[in-house]
This record gives structure tokens, C-alpha cells and sequence, in this order.
């Protein structure tokens, strides 16, 4: 009578987050929390059409009210959550049967966990903040309703993803943040330069797809299971070299998702989409799904020190190169799409420390969600003052303009580069303190990163708020209303106050249950690290200040620079290898195949037609329309068959 | 068997082409009466697939609803018909198909060569002859049915079509009918088999159990196995199919894609697998190879097309490969959703080659070249095309993605590296579906597409049951599996295949 | 006896067959064909006395049945052929051709 103290051990020592208990109560609501949005989005799209005038004028309402709907829907839910012991804080809502085939059971399941619910507040949080700004910012826009219809469905699939208790759940979610990220930045379809800034989005991230997929394919045959419990379950199971594929396939959807080298092209180009957008999905929330992803399968990640390995370089090459590319850029929104790149690059790196960096990843990704969607819109209100000009060289001297967006923006500006006291001078000293307990290059190469940090926002800074006015004729810069000012006090507000989650340790202890947590080791004492940064920063801030803030910024950008700013204006090179490695080459490669299909398919085809053609044309030339050579050949058949009769007779 | 009073599978068979032969007696000049009598007849047809749909029932696994009539005796020749999950499937598919195709082609019949009463009646009558194939048990009886599908579509190609119809039906036709050729053979050498085993038969259910000679079984696979992969068509025996699209009316393109390219498909998983399980295993690796080369090939050839039906034929040429892949994966989740992908590979082309039809019916030209910046002037066009883009490159949440996940996850346990290679189309599909419609909707609007319209309430109609099954199969696809599972799981068994276990579990009972 | 016949009808035949391969107006062919088919009647009939029985007489009536009535058809179109073209040539008569 062994077996059963045995199962029982077995369920004592399995962690808490590897048991969800089924929804009940309040948790029925998860599902409902994607379903509004999703719902407010069908009816914003299809409600298409010159007779819907009333929707057009308050379909806005109704999409901002969905997403609000979801938050507070969220706000209840988590609420519930703290009120339960940390045990019980997993819920799963098995909705119904997605795909059964014979053993691959893949259910519609959600799971509600520590880890979703942080997700579940900054996403419908943040989405809500944007939703309102957009009122504002999308008033002039003809097509404003189904602009809100996309940002619900964004909305929806944002949630199917972190809610998802499945990964091939996950996987819909995944795709489906694709599809809207798709149908945002190409949002002003009658601009080229936008919807190919679309089409490579979504190309660029299926090829991180491929990566995700076959991950879920290898669970399939490895484990027989792709939902989150039976995975984790399972994993010990394997060999380790199939934990370091999974870890690497799942890395690379990650890279496609989060823009994380080299899969990061697109997201420079995806500014071309309105700045909302940009703020939402290209910098608060979708883009950090590949950090997610990474936190969510922990599990796997701790059977392989290699693909950890190639997490925490990923992500400092990203770290690296997103800072390098922020440097160099004129345009306020590629400047800040690089510092997204390079902040993304930062969580990769402390994701792939493992329990030692996962809660600090999540950690510096809600403050970053925070700062950089605030900073982003506090962009987009500059643009809307300046009649849509991006050129940081024509902006300068806005800051007595425009007080409020000024004001916001400084929070933000303050929180990115880690100013003490500010959201992120927490969650980033916490990584780069773990990547010094790793290993000491990669924390002097994050380090650094932070200094750099300093000195392109604060180079963003000058050019754009202080330095004197280089604006174009006619321009009249203008305080934006309060519909968009209102969500940028809140997010800097956020900017400001989100470090104090970390206080007391809140967000590891809330998160161990999912991620398990390590304290690591220092040599030296936190303060001093603390120190040695902020002494960094204060140098990239001195070094920005020397070269723009003291002399005038030219309103064109200086042809003649280094090496080192040509490649990071032109995105380190990334379209360029893309091009000669990919693109030309499968250009070439169509061309051909279309060439060999025309002439050596079909071309076999037709000359297996051609050749009975021609064999029946040389053949008809017998008949030559004279009676004589027909009775010509009867008469030699005649004798033909008579000579054989005779033959065979007189043999 | 569960015998049936009511010959239900013959009423359905001949509602269609009842309709037709009453199409062909209506005056002439009654051009409208045509075409309601021909929507009126292929919604009866619709009618009678769910009565029969109703009497199915879903746990059993061999046929149901059987009509069994003797036709040749000398040749063990029956008329018999029978329906399973599998053919359920197909059957249902075509059903919806017809009237919606007929529906969108309100219009295309008048420009013909003959009246838009024939180009409706030939469409009954393929409707019909589909069905048969999909219901026949006596493998005679559907080789007569697969040859004569060839007849009615060689009509409507030739008559009805665009430039270049005359060529492109005839080398649909003789390309077609070589492959029927070498399927004839084998089913001589079938009788020949048959009747030395004991009394010659060309029933199905005497057939599967027949032994006979390794090679005598691989020879005869190669028979039937080069026509289907002609029809379906695997590579590189696909180039009538491109040629046959452009020419052809959006109609017609979608009844021979969706529809008469599927019993390819649905041969190979009723007549190779069930009458040569031994020699599909031998062929596996082949077909395997040929079918990913189909997926990549086509794919990149799509991607390289300038004429917008070429590309979706190339794209048919894509997927066609998958469900290959899927039926000779030999698992049960990648045959069933090989079975799954043809019923939604059929909804999606259709909605694809009809929206397109609308689109190039409007501005007259095939070309992407001659298009941009449509969406501004026809947002309702557009957003259906993106839908049924979206669903040709198996966006999860619509129901292409679940059977093309299911073919990769069930062919990757089986061999991972074919399933790495076809999981690679993925991207590729991404690009050709994105770039056409990037070239022909977005960026600014062109002088010379100013003048086309938006979708109007027949065209929408048409297409609004395709949306709402793409994205609602999608997200609960589980009814249609619980149809195609049974039959899939006795298809395998009897091949004598297994799937493979998952290392997990072989490892737990390595340890017991 | 009989072998005199055969020779005849050999003869007769070679003639007819070598008029048919050589000559070009198309009554002289036609004439040459009512040749062969004369001798082989001369060869049936002499078969017929040699065995003493009827089989070669009754196949002679049908060959002869069947010449008049080719002979119909035959003269027809040569005349019509004659009327249109203004010749009897019958190489001139080589429109069917490839």
C-alpha cells in the first residue's frame, strides 16, 4: 500500500502553479474579459458602410467602453486574486473541446495566474489609456470607428495570449496580435511606404511563427501534450537535448514577436502606423509577448542552460544594437522605437537568467510598459501639434508650448534612463545587478546599455523640448486637448510610482508560485552597483548635453558622420542583409522556379504532346492522295501475306 | 449495413442532375427562369444533404445509408452506394459550394459560347457526378463517375471561359483523361486480381480484404495513385491546373478546384489506402517528398505570379500538398486533418477565387499590376479578400489553420523533417497571400481603378456563408472531427499503422 | 487442263493489276479493275469444275453482283470527277490527301 503516499508526495511537492483549480465564482468572468472587446469588435468593423453615420459617431464610445469593460473586469479579478493564499492563485477556465484527434487534445483553456493577471491589468490598462488618447488623436480620421474596431480586436487576441492555458492557445492569441498589428500599422492603407511596413511585419513574424509552431509540434511528439500544466508536467521526461530545441524554437517566435535580433526589422518600419498604435502595440504591450513567452515556459528553459545561454545573448545584441539605432535616428518615433528594441532587450536578458531574472523581467516590463507608452503618445501630441512632422530636427523649444506634454514626457524621459526614486531606476538596476551575479561581461555590456540609454533620450529630450526652434514654416505648434493629455498624466503618474512594486520584494513573492525565484549573489553590496549606474547615466546625460544641448542643432542631419552613425540611421544594416541574403536571392529563386515550371514542367509536358504531334505528322505524309501508291501498298500487302502463307506452307 | 427503404444517397445524387436535364428542356430566352431553377435545384440538393446528414450516425465507423444493385454481373460490376464520415464531409462541402458558386456566376453564363441555361445545367450535372464519386462503394461505378466529372467542366471551361479557354479545357481534358487511363488499367488488373482470388467483384468492402502480390499491389497503387495525383494535383504533375484556372469563369475554377480536385484527394485516402495499405506504405516516402516539394514550390511560384487566378491556383498547388502530406503521414491527426483540410481548403479557395472573380470582373484585368489602392473604393471587396487571404495562410481562428496544424503536428511525429520543410510554407504563404494584396489593395488609389464598385447584396450573399463557416469552424471545428475521426481511425487500422507514442509516455513505461 | 485456265486468269490479272499501277486515265483503270475481277471469276469457275462442286459458280454471281454495281457508283463519280475538272486523270484526283 505504497501508491497511494507515493501520489500524494507526488501532489505535495508539485508547484503550486502546476495545479490550477477549475474557475468558479468570480473567474467565470476571464472569458468574458476577451469576449467583450472581442464582440465591440465584430460590431466596429462590420458595422461598415455609408448608412452607419451613428455608429461612426459614437463607435469610438462604444470601444473604449469594451476595453474599459475588460479592465475593470481585470481590476475585479485580481482583487480576488490577492484576497486568495498563494497556493491558490491558478485558475483554469476549460471552456470547451478546441481540437480532439485521437491524442492530441488541445482544449479552449484560459489560465488565470499571478503572471496573467499582471498582464490582464497593464494591457487593458494601458489599451483603455490609449483607447481615450485616441479619441483625440484619431478625431479628423474618416474612418476612426473601424480604427477602434482594430484596437478591440488588439485587445482580445492580447488577452487570448496571456490568458491562455494552452500553447497552441497561446498560438491564436499570438497570430492574432499579428493580424492587428497588421491592420493597424497599415491602418493608412493609401500610404505605400504603410502597408508594406505591414506586409513586412507580419512576414517577418511569421518566420518567428515557424519557430513557435514547430515548438508546439515537438511537444506534441515529445509529451503528447501542449497545455501548459501537462508541459511542465511532462518536461523532466525528456532528453535534454529536446528541452534546448524547445528553448531555442520558442526563442525564435519570441524574436519575431519581441524584435529581438535578427528577426527585429520590422518594428523600425512599424511606425508607420498611427502613433497610438505604436504606443500600445509596438511598445507596451504586444511587442514584450516574446518575454512573455519566455517567463510562461520557465519550465523549459530550466533543463537547458543553452538555450538560456542564447536568450541572454539575444537579448544583449538587442540590447546593444536597439540603443546603437536609437542614437543615430532623427525621426521621434524610430528613436524611440530602437530605445523599445534596446528596453525588450534588457527583459530578454533578464529572462534568460532564469528564477534569478524572470520576476525582474516582468518587473521592468510593466514599468516600461508604463514609461514608454507614455512617452510614445507624449510623441504622438507633439506630432499633433506639428502637423504630423517627425524630423526631431525640425521640432526644438517645445517645452514652454506644450507644458502638459512636456511635463509628461520628463516623467517618462526620467524613469527610462533610471533616474533614483523613478520607476525605472528600479527594475533596471534589478537586472543589471542579476546579469552581474551571471556574469560579469554581460553586466558591464548592460551597464553601459544604461549610459547609452541616457544619452539617446536625453539627445531626444533637447532636440525635441529645449534647443531652439528649427520648425517649418507655417508651423504653430499647440497644447493637445484633454482628451489625450488626460492619459498622459496617468501614465506618467504610473511612470513615476510603478518601481514601488518591487518594494518589499512584492513582485517576486507574487510571482514565485509561477516562476520560482532565486536570490543571487553579489560580490560587492546593491548600493554600490546602484551607484556605479546612476554614475553612468549621469555621463550619457553629460555627453548628450555637450554635443546638442550646447551648441545649435543643425535643422538637416549632417551628411558627413561616422561609420558608426550612418549604420545606425540605417538600422545597423539589418534591410540591407535581409535584402542581399533574402529577399533578392527568393526574388531570383521565384523567377527561376517560374522559368523552370514554364519550361521544365510544362515544357516536359508538352513535349511528351509535341512529340506525338510530330510523329503523327511525319507518319500522315503516307498518304499522298495518289490511287496508284494506295493499290501500290495493297498489292504489296497482298504479296507480302502471300509469301509468308507459301513460306509457312512449304516449311 | 444499416439498409434503408428510402434511397436517399440516389435521390441526392440525381437531384442535381434532374436539375440539369430540366435546365436543357427550358425554352430558350428564359435566362432568369434558368438560373432560379438551377439555384432552386442545387438548394434542394442542399436540402436532401442534410436530411441525409441527420440520419448519419456518427459512431460508426463503415458505411451507412448503402444501396447495393447488381449492374454487370460478368465483371462483378455493382451499382453501390454508401456514405462515411469522410465522404460526409465532402458531400456536405459540395453541397454548400453549388448553390453559392451558382449564386456568385449569376452573370458570368451570358457571354458564353452556348446559354446560361447550359452553363448552369453543366454545373448541376458536375454537382451531380461529385457526388457520386463521393458516394460510390463499387470501385467501377466511380471510376465511370470520376471519368465523367471530366465532361461537364471540359464544357464549362471551353464554353464559357476567357482568353486562351479552347486550349486550356483541352489540356485539362487529355491531361486528365491520361491519368484516367492508367487508373482504367488498374482496375482491369483489378478484375483480373479479383477473379482468380474467386468470383470477380469490384465492391469495395471485397476488394480491401483481396491478397495479392507485393507487386501486383504496388503496380496497381501506381495506377490509381498516378490519376489522383494528376487531379489533386501533386507536383510536377500540376501545370493544367494554373492554365485551366485563368481561363476558366471563377465558377468553374471553384467547382474544379474545390470540388473536382478533392476526389484526387479522397481517393487516395478511400481506394489507395484501403485497397493497397501495403503498397501506400511502400510509396510513403515518395509521395512524402513529392507532396512537400509541392508545398514549397507551389508556394514560391505563387508568390512570383503577376496573374491573380494563376496565383491561386499555385496556392491550391500549395495546399493540395498538405493534405498529400496529411493522408500519407499515416497518423491520425494528420489524415484527419488532411480529410478536415479539404473540406476547408474548398471554403477558402472559393471564397478566394470568387472575391477575385468580383474584383476582376470590375476592372477587367487578371493582372496585379493593372490594381492599387482598390480597398479606398471598395472597403466590403477588400475586407473579404483579406479574410479569405487570411484563411489561405491558415491564420489561427480560421478553420484552415486547424487542419493544416494537424497535418504538421501528426507528420512531424511520423518525420520531422518533412513536417520542418512544409512548416516553412507558412512563411511562404504569408507572403504571396500579403503581397497580392498589398498590390492590389493598398497605397494610393489609381486613375484607372476609380470606376470599380463595391460588392453588392447578391455578391455579398454569395460569399457571406464561406465567412461565417471559415471563422466558425475555426474556432469550434470539433463537430466536423467527430465526423472524419471515425472513418480515419478504420482507414489506418486497416493500413496497420500506429501513432507514434510520445517519448514521454514511452519513457514512463520504459521506467515500469 | 485446269492449269491452262489458272494461267489465263494469272495472265488476265497480272495485266488488270499492272494497268492499275501504271495508267492514269480513269476509265482505263476502272477497266482494269473489271479485269482482275474477271479473272478471278475465270479462276473461281475453273476451281468450281476441278471440284466439282458450286461454292466457286455462287462466288463468281456475287463478284459479278458486286461489279455491276461498282461499276455504277464507279462511273458516276468518274464522270462527275470528268464534268468538273475537264480530265480523267487520276493523279489529278489527289485532293485527299494529308
Amino acid at each position: 500500500m505504497t501508491a497511494p503516499t507515493d501520489l500524494l508526495l507526488a501532489t505535495e511537492q508539485a508547484p503550486d502553479a502546476l495545479a490550477p483549480v477549475a474557475a468558479s465564482g468570480v473567474f467565470v468572468l476571464i472569458a468574458v474579459m476577451i469576449l467583450v472587446p472581442l464582440v465591440s469588435s465584430a460590431l466596429l468593423v462590420l458595422g461598415d458602410g455609408p448608412r452607419f453615420d451613428l455608429a461612426d459617431k459614437r463607435g469610438h464610445l462604444l470601444g473604449t467602453a469594451a476595453s474599459l469593460a475588460s479592465f475593470v473586469i481585470g481590476v475585479v479579478l485580481f482583487v480576488t486574486l490577492l484576497g486568495r493564499d498563494a497556493g491558490d492563485r491558478s485558475i483554469e477556465q476549460n471552456l470547451f473541446a478546441w481540437i480532439h484527434v485521437g491524442g492530441f487534445q488541445v482544449d479552449m483553456t484560459f489560465l488565470y495566474d499571478p503572471l496573467s493577471a499582471l498582464f490582464v491589468l497593464l494591457i487593458t490598462g494601458v489599451g483603455t489609456l490609449i483607447h481615450v488618447y485616441s479619441i483625440g488623436y484619431m478625431e479628423h480620421d474618416p474612418r476612426r470607428r473601424r480604427f477602434f474596431g482594430f484596437l478591440n480586436l488588439f485587445i482580445a487576441a492580447m488577452l487570448t495570449l496571456v490568458l491562455a492555458g494552452d500553447y497552441l492557445v497561446l498560438f491564436l492569441g499570438w497570430e492574432g496580435v499579428g493580424l492587428a498589428s497588421y491592420l493597424l500599422i497599415g491602418f493608412w492603407q493609401h500610404k505605400q511606404s504603410a502597408a508594406v511596413a505591414a506586409k513586412k511585419a507580419f512576414v517577418v513574424n511569421r518566420v518567428g511563427d515557424v519557430g513557435l509552431a514547430l515548438a508546439i509540434m515537438l511537444m506534441f511528439a515529445q509529451l503528447g501534450t501542449t497545455s501548459f500544466v501537462g508541459v511542465a508536467e511532462g518536461i523532466e521526461q525528456v532528453s535534454s537535448g529536446t528541452a534546448t530545441a524547445l528553448g531555442l524554437l520558442l526563442l525564435l517566435g519570441a524574436c519575431g514577436k519581441s524584435a529581438q535580433v535578427p528577426l527585429q526589422s520590422w518594428l523600425l518600419d512599424a511606425m508607420e502606423g498611427p502613433t497610438p498604435v505604436s504606443a500600445l502595440i509596438h511598445a507596451a504591450t504586444m511587442v514584450t509577448a516574446g518575454v512573455y513567452l519566455v517567463v510562461r515556459s520557465n519550465f523549459i528553459y530550466e533543463g537547458t542552460e543553452a538555450a538560456r545561454t542564447a536568450v541572454v545573448v539575444v537579448g544583449l545584441v538587442t540590447l546593444i544594437a536597439g540603443a546603437w539605432i536609437g542614437c543615430a535616428k532623427d525621426d521621434i518615433k524610430k528613436a524611440l522605437a530602437g530605445s523599445t528594441m534596446s528596453q525588450i532587450g534588457y527583459m530578454m536578458l533578464a529572462a534568460g537568467l532564469g528564477p534569478a531574472g524572470y520576476a525582474y523581467a516582468i518587473f521592468h516590463l510593466i514599468t516600461h510598459g508604463f514609461f514608454k507608452a507614455n512617452m510614445f503618445l507624449g510623441a504622438g501630441s507633439v506630432m499633433h501639434g506639428m502637423d504630423d512632422e517627425v524630423d526631431m530636427r525640425r521640432y526644438g523649444g517645445l517645452a514652454r508650448l506644450m507644458p502638459l506634454t512636456f511635463g509628461t514626457f520628463a516623467m517618462g524621459y526620467l524613469a527610462i534612463i533610471g533616474f533614483p526614486g523613478f520607476s525605472g531606476f528600479f527594475s533596471k538596476d534589478r537586472i543589471i545587478e542579476a546579469a552581474f551575479a551571471e556574469n560579469v561581461f554581460v553586466g558591464i555590456a548592460a551597464a553601459l546599455g544604461a549610459g547609452v540609454t541616457a544619452f539617446y533620450m536625453t539627445r531626444l529630450m533637447i532636440m525635441t523640448f529645449l534647443s531652439s526652434r528649427r520648425w517649418k514654416e507655417n508651423a504653430h505648434p499647440h497644447e493637445s486637448p484633454a482628451v489625450m493629455t488626460a492619459p498622459l498624466v496617468v501614465l506618467a503618474v504610473a511612470s513615476v510610482l510603478g518601481g514601488f512594486l518591487v518594494l518589499g520584494g512584492w513582485i517576486s513573492d507574487w510571482l514565485t508560485p509561477v516562476t520560482g525565484y532565486e536570490t543571487h549573489e553579489l560580490a560587492v553590496p546593491a548600493w554600490v552597483f546602484s551607484v556605479g549606474i546612476t554614475v553612468l547615466v549621469a555621463i550619457g546625460v553629460a555627453v548628450a548635453w555637450a554635443t546638442y544641448g550646447r551648441r545649435d542643432v543643425p535643422s538637416t542631419a549632417p551628411e558627413k558622420v561616422s561609420f558608426v552613425t550612418r549604420a545606425g540611421r540605417r538600422d545597423l544594416y539589418g534591410d540591407a542583409v535581409n535584402e542581399a541574403v533574402l529577399m533578392r536571392p527568393g526574388d531570383q529563386a521565384t523567377r527561376g522556379l517560374a522559368v523552370f515550371d514554364r519550361i521544365g514542367v510544362d515544357g516536359a509536358v508538352r513535349a511528351v504532346t509535341g512529340g506525338i504531334g510530330a510523329t503523327s505528322s511525319l507518319l500522315r505524309r503516307a498518304q499522298t492522295g495518289f490511287v496508284r501508291s494506295y493499290s501500290l501498298t495493297i498489292f504489296g500487302g497482298a504479296l507480302i501475306v502471300l509469301v509468308a502463307v507459301l513460306a509457312v506452307n512449304l516449311a | 449495413m444499416r439498409g434503408s427503404d428510402v434511397p436517399w444517397l440516389t435521390i441526392l445524387g440525381l437531384a442535381p442532375i434532374v436539375g440539369g436535364v430540366v435546365l436543357a428542356l427550358l425554352p430558350r430566352g428564359r435566362a432568369l427562369l434558368a438560373k432560379q431553377v438551377a439555384l432552386g435545384f442545387s438548394g434542394l440538393t442542399l436540402v436532401l444533404v442534410l436530411v441525409v446528414a441527420a440520419q448519419f450516425d456518427l459512431d460508426g465507423s463503415g458505411y451507412q445509408l448503402t444501396e447495393q444493385v447488381d449492374w454487370i454481373a460478368a465483371f462483378g460490376v455493382h451499382y453501390a452506394l454508401g456514405m462515411n464520415g469522410l465522404g460526409l464531409t465532402l458531400v456536405v462541402m459540395t453541397a454548400i459550394l453549388t448553390p453559392v458558386v451558382i449564386l456568385a456566376s449569376w452573370e458570368d453564363g451570358d457571354g458564353g459560347r452556348w446559354s446560361s441555361a447550359s452553363f448552369f445545367a453543366w454545373m448541376l450535372v458536375l454537382e451531380g457526378l461529385a457526388l457520386g464519386a463521393f458516394m460510390a462503394t463499387d470501385v467501377f461505378l466511380f471510376y465511370v463517375l470520376f471519368e465523367a466529372t471530366l465532361i461537364p467542366l471540359y464544357f464549362l471551361i471551353g464554353g464559357y471561359g476567357g482568353l486562351g479557354r479552347q486550349s486550356a479545357a483541352l489540356k485539362f481534358l487529355v491531361y486528365n483523361l491520361l491519368g484516367g487511363l492508367v487508373m482504367l488499367a488498374a482496375v482491369v488488373g483489378l478484375y483480373v486480381v479479383s477473379s482468380r482470388a474467386g468470383s470477380p467483384s469490384y465492391l469495395l468492402s471485397d476488394l480491401m480484404d483481396l491478397e495479392m502480390g507485393t507487386w501486383t499491389e504496388r503496380l496497381l497503387f501506381i495506377g490509381f495513385m498516378v490519376a489522383f495525383a494528376i487531379k489533386a494535383p501533386l507536383w510536377p504533375l500540376h501545370t493544367w491546373l494554373p492554365g485551366a484556372a485563368k481561363a476558366a469563369t471563377p465558377g468553374s475554377s471553384v467547382l474544379m478546384v474545390s470540388v473536382l480536385d478533392k476526389i484526387g484527394t479522397f481517393g487516395m485516402l478511400r481506394f489507395c489506402l484501403g485497397l493497397f495499405p501495403e503498397a501506400s506504405q511502400w510509396a510513403s516516402p515518395v509521395v512524402i517528398t513529392l507532396a512537400v516539394i509541392s508545398i514549397i514550390y507551389g508556394a514560391l511560384l505563387a508568390i512570383g505570379e503577376d496573374d491573380i487566378r494563376r496565383l491561386i491556383a499555385y496556392t491550391s498547388v500549395s495546399h493540395f500538398g498538405f493534405i498529400i502530406l496529411g493522408i500519407f503521414a499515416f497518423t491520425t491527426q494528420s489524415t484527419t486533418g488532411a480529410a478536415l483540410y479539404m473540406f476547408n481548403h474548398g471554403l477558402s479557395t472559393a471564397a478566394l477565387f470568387l472575391v477575385t472573380g468580383f474584383l476582376i470582373a470590375r476592372r477587367g484585368s487578371a493582372s496585379i499590376a493593372d490594381y492599387g489602392g482598390v480597398q479606398k473604393v471598395a472597403p466590403v471587396l477588400a475586407g473579404i479578400l483579406l479574410l479569405a487571404g487570411l484563411s489561405s495562410l491558415s491564420l489561427p481562428g480560421l478553420s484552415p489553420f486547424v487542419s493544416e496544424f494537424l497535418v504538421l503536428a501528426g507528420t512531424f511525429t511520423r518525420s520531422t523533417v518533412a513536417a520542418v520543410f512544409a512548416t516553412l510554407g507558412i512563411v511562404l504563404a504569408a507572403l504571396y497571400i500579403l503581397l497580392m494584396y498589398q498590390r492590389t489593395m493598398t497605397g494610393p488609389l489609381r486613375e484607372d481603378n476609380r470606376h470599380v464598385t463595391d460588392l453588392r447584396g447578391r455578391e455579398i450573399a454569395s460569399l457571406a456563408p464561406m465567412v461565417v463557416l471559415i471563422i466558425g469552424l475555426g474556432l469550434y471545428p470539433q463537430p466536423l472531427l467527430n465526423v472524419i475521426q471515425p472513418t480515419v481511425d478504420a482507414t489506418l487500422q486497416h493500413v496497420g499503422v500506429t501513432d507514434p507514442a510520445p517519448v514521454s509516455t514511452e519513457a514512463e513505461e520504459g521506467s515500469r | 487442263m485446269t492449269d491452262h485456265y489458272i494461267t489465263l486468269s494469272l495472265l488476265l490479272f497480272t495485266i488488270g493489276a499492272v494497268g492499275v499501277l501504271v495508267r492514269r486515265n480513269a476509265i482505263v483503270v476502272f477497266m482494269c479493275v473489271e479485269l482482275m475481277l474477271n479473272a478471278t471469276n475465270l479462276a473461281f469457275v475453273t476451281f468450281a469444275r476441278a471440284h466439282g462442286n458450286l461454292d466457286g459458280q455462287i462466288a463468281a454471281f456475287l463478284v459479278m453482283v458486286v461489279a455491276a454495281a461498282e461499276v455504277v457508283v464507279g462511273l458516276a463519280i468518274i464522270v462527275s470527277i470528268f464534268r468538273t475538272r475537264r480530265s480523267a486523270s487520276v493523279d489529278d484526283a489527289s485532293l485527299l490527301k494529308y
